[in-house]
């Protein structure tokens, strides 16, 4: 007898899509809603003023270069047309709807990585066996080629922008999962003793001292997630996932130089943007942290 | 009446631990437990009752088991067998919810390196006990803020932990563990992080709030130092290797030792230096009168400290607590009797120093 892996991995996705069709049901419309609300509030003001509030929310958190960054970055994504001295100039690539659609995918599947990575994280972090056997499904995850979870991802939930943020949530998650786990870890054992001999419950040893004390460290869980979650924009793309991903596979398709060239650069300054924000949202909370272990 | 009662108490980590307290009582030592069973011997059969209000020392090397000892007693640990007991009831028995309500009102604990919440202010650490059994806002601010001008730091709620030095952290500590007014303080090498100087200031502060504090906490104090174990003791208990060898005053420690290895840790030590006024003192006699604003020293002054004071008064020395009342009277002869016998041991010290430099000439010749 021959035992056959992918056949049996094909057979398991086979049985989830025949025997769980509510739950995947209810999944798509969740995502899908979710998804639809972030591009419409995105797209709800003009794109002027949501680079203006992308900038000020650099300066905010980050700092002014970021904030410069952002300003002149995200003009860049836009079409900018006006006339000086009687000259008519235009600039700019034309792909702020899809950047603000390839936006709303990165914050949708990153919700859904943190609303499961998390718990998973701190369930990790309590007790060793499910650390143990987390720890080689957080390796396969990651190191899996991503391509690989385009299929399950399209037989179970067909083509758009809901296969692809599943992709992307399993691809993104590990790092939140990992770095949730560590950074309760590694909260001062004397820290955790105090709180129990003043009596805490389990849930305010874990909300009042535990997270608080392992927020720099999950947030950097968060930055790399992110980033995770925005190099899967191309392959997403693949399924229809829509968004920054699309231009490059056109240019990819067609050979047309240019417009994957553009496609490719506005992921790059959405990258830029993403990690030093959620990065300085780190680095902020690690200031009043900071002396965790001391 | 002891507050606090240890009966039969062990911990063993790992291995077998039935095995281990079998071999243990057989007696075999800690290593060769380990080496037979793969089990850690941490606490070893202790036995002792904390009388109410006292400072009740436990001393012994690095590894002998203080902090799992102390930390059985609010079961930080979980003793592997044995008995604690709080005012006669069994802590041991408790289920989580009276073990919670215990440390919320009764007991509390301060750590070696202190183990603020780096996260929280110094209020925000300080409210905290008070926080998690339910008080409201206002009503914990006003305790917290009561408690930290208790130690000295009134006005610097709003600051950083990490902001502070190191000696300050260790009041916010203290002010965290009395905010709750707790009956028993648990304190494992609370002052050992702490630079010398600092170090006696907070053993003295914490002397004197002891007695300032009414009723007074009862304390349990660990320590692997023997001048603070002498100096903050009513009452010591030297650990070995998980068993308690010894447990008396500082007098008794210093005079009665009850094995060799007592006798090595505390032969070495200048008893004047240590010895307070208050193991010296007796009450005054009928036919005696101090005068009310003449000479006075603190009970906890070491002996080597109040002899010139001593020798500028008529007659015995007053002892008085900080805030007035006489406690005693220290008398010329009784300090004279105590230097004395302090130089019989170094005499005795130093003969034996000399007959071991000898023998290896005898052993040549
Ligand atoms: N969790 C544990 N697992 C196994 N062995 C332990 C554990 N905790 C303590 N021990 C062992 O128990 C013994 C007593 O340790 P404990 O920390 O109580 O000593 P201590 O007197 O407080 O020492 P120190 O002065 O270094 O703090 C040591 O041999 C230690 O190695
Ligand atoms: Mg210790």
């Amino acid at each position: 007898m021959r035992l056959d892996l992918g056949d049996a991995f094909a057979a398991l996705i086979e049985w989830l899509e025949n025997n769980f069709e509510p739950l995947l049901d209810a999944i798509t419309i969740a995502i899908g809603a979710t998804i639809e609300g972030l591009e419409q509030a995105l797209l709800f003001l003009p794109s002027w003023v949501m680079i203006l509030l992308f900038t000020l929310l650099a300066w905010w958190v980050a700092s002014r270069g970021v904030a410069a960054f952002s300003l002149i970055g995200f003009t860049l994504l836009e079409n900018v047309e006006f006339t000086l001295f009687g000259l008519d100039v235009a600039f700019g690539m034309g792909l702020w709807e899809l950047t603000m659609q390839t936006l709303a995918l990165i914050v949708t599947s990153t919700l859904l990585s943190l609303l499961i990575g998390i718990p998973i994280g701190i369930w990790a972090a309590k007790n060793d066996v499910v650390d143990t056997v987390t720890r080689p499904i957080l390796d396969f995850m990651q190191t899996m080629p991503a391509f690989v979870y385009l299929i399950p991802a399209v037989v179970l939930f067909s083509l758009g922008e809901v296969p692809g943020v599943i992709a992307t949530f399993i691809f993104a998650t590990p790092p939140c999962v990992r770095l949730t786990n560590l950074g309760i870890r590694q909260v001062s054992e004397e820290a955790v003793e105090a709180a129990q001999s003043f009596g805490s419950t389990p849930r305010q040893l874990l909300f009042k001292v535990e997270l608080p004390m392992a927020l720099p460290t999950i947030l950097a869980g968060i930055n790399q997630t992110v980033l995770l979650a925005l190099s899967m924009v191309v392959i997403a793309a693949l399924i229809g996932a829509g968004g920054l991903g699309e231009p490059v596979v056109e240019g990819i398709q067609q050979l047309r130089i240019g417009i994957g060239f553009e496609g490719g650069l506005a992921i790059v300054i959405l990258a830029i943007f993403l990690d030093r924000v959620t990065q300085a949202i780190g680095e902020k909370a690690g200031t009043t942290t900071q002396a965790a272990t001391g | 009446m002891a507050i606090i009662e240890v009966e039969g108490l062990w911990k063993i980590f790992g291995g077998n631990p039935e095995r281990a307290r079998t071999l243990a009582k057989e007696g075999k030592s800690k290593a060769e437990v380990k080496a037979e069973t793969d089990s850690v011997i941490a606490v070893n059969d202790a036995n002792f009752g904390v009388r109410e209000q006292e400072i009740f020392v436990v001393m012994g090397l690095s590894g002998s088991g203080k902090s799992t000892l102390l930390r059985c007693v609010n079961r930080l640990i979980e003793p592997t067998f044995g008995a604690v007991k709080v005012h006669g009831e069994e802590v041991t028995a408790f289920d989580e919810d009276r073990l919670r309500e215990l440390r919320r009102t009764k007991m509390s604990m301060v750590f070696q390196n202190f183990g603020l919440f780096p996260h929280r202010t110094v209020m925000g650490n300080v409210e905290y006990g008070l926080e998690v059994a339910g008080m409201d806002r206002g009503q914990r601010r006003e305790k917290a803020q009561q408690s930290l001008e208790l130690v000295g730091l009134d006005g610097y709620g709003d600051s950083q932990t990490s902001e502070l030095s190191g000696g300050m952290q260790q009041r916010v500590g203290l002010a965290r563990a009395l905010v709750n007014d707790p009956e028993i303080l648990l304190m494992d090498e609370a002052f050992s992080a702490l630079d010398p100087l600092i170090r006696a200031d907070m053993q003295n502060e914490l002397l004197e709030l002891q007695e300032q504090w009414d009723p007074a906490c009862t304390i349990l104090f660990i320590t692997h130092d023997l001048d603070e174990a002498l100096k903050m003791g009513d009452r010591i208990a030297i650990m070995k290797d998980g068993g308690i060898a010894q447990i008396g005053t500082p007098t008794e420690i210093l005079t009665e030792p009850a094995d060799e290895y007592v006798r090595s840790f505390v032969e070495n030590v200048d008893r004047t230096k240590i010895v307070p006024a208050r193991t010296v003192m007796r009450d005054l006699r009928d036919d005696e009168t101090v005068p009310a604003d003449g000479p006075s020293v603190s009970p906890h002054t070491p002996i080597a400290e109040l002899l010139p004071t001593l020798l500028d008064a008529d007659g015995p020395l007053a002892v008085r607590d900080s805030d007035g009342p006489l406690r005693g009277v220290v008398s010329q002869e009784a300090v004279m009797k105590e230097v004395v016998e302090n130089a019989d041991g170094a005499r005795r010290r130093e003969a034996r120093a000399g007959r071991t430099e000898e023998e290896p000439e005898t052993a040549v010749a």
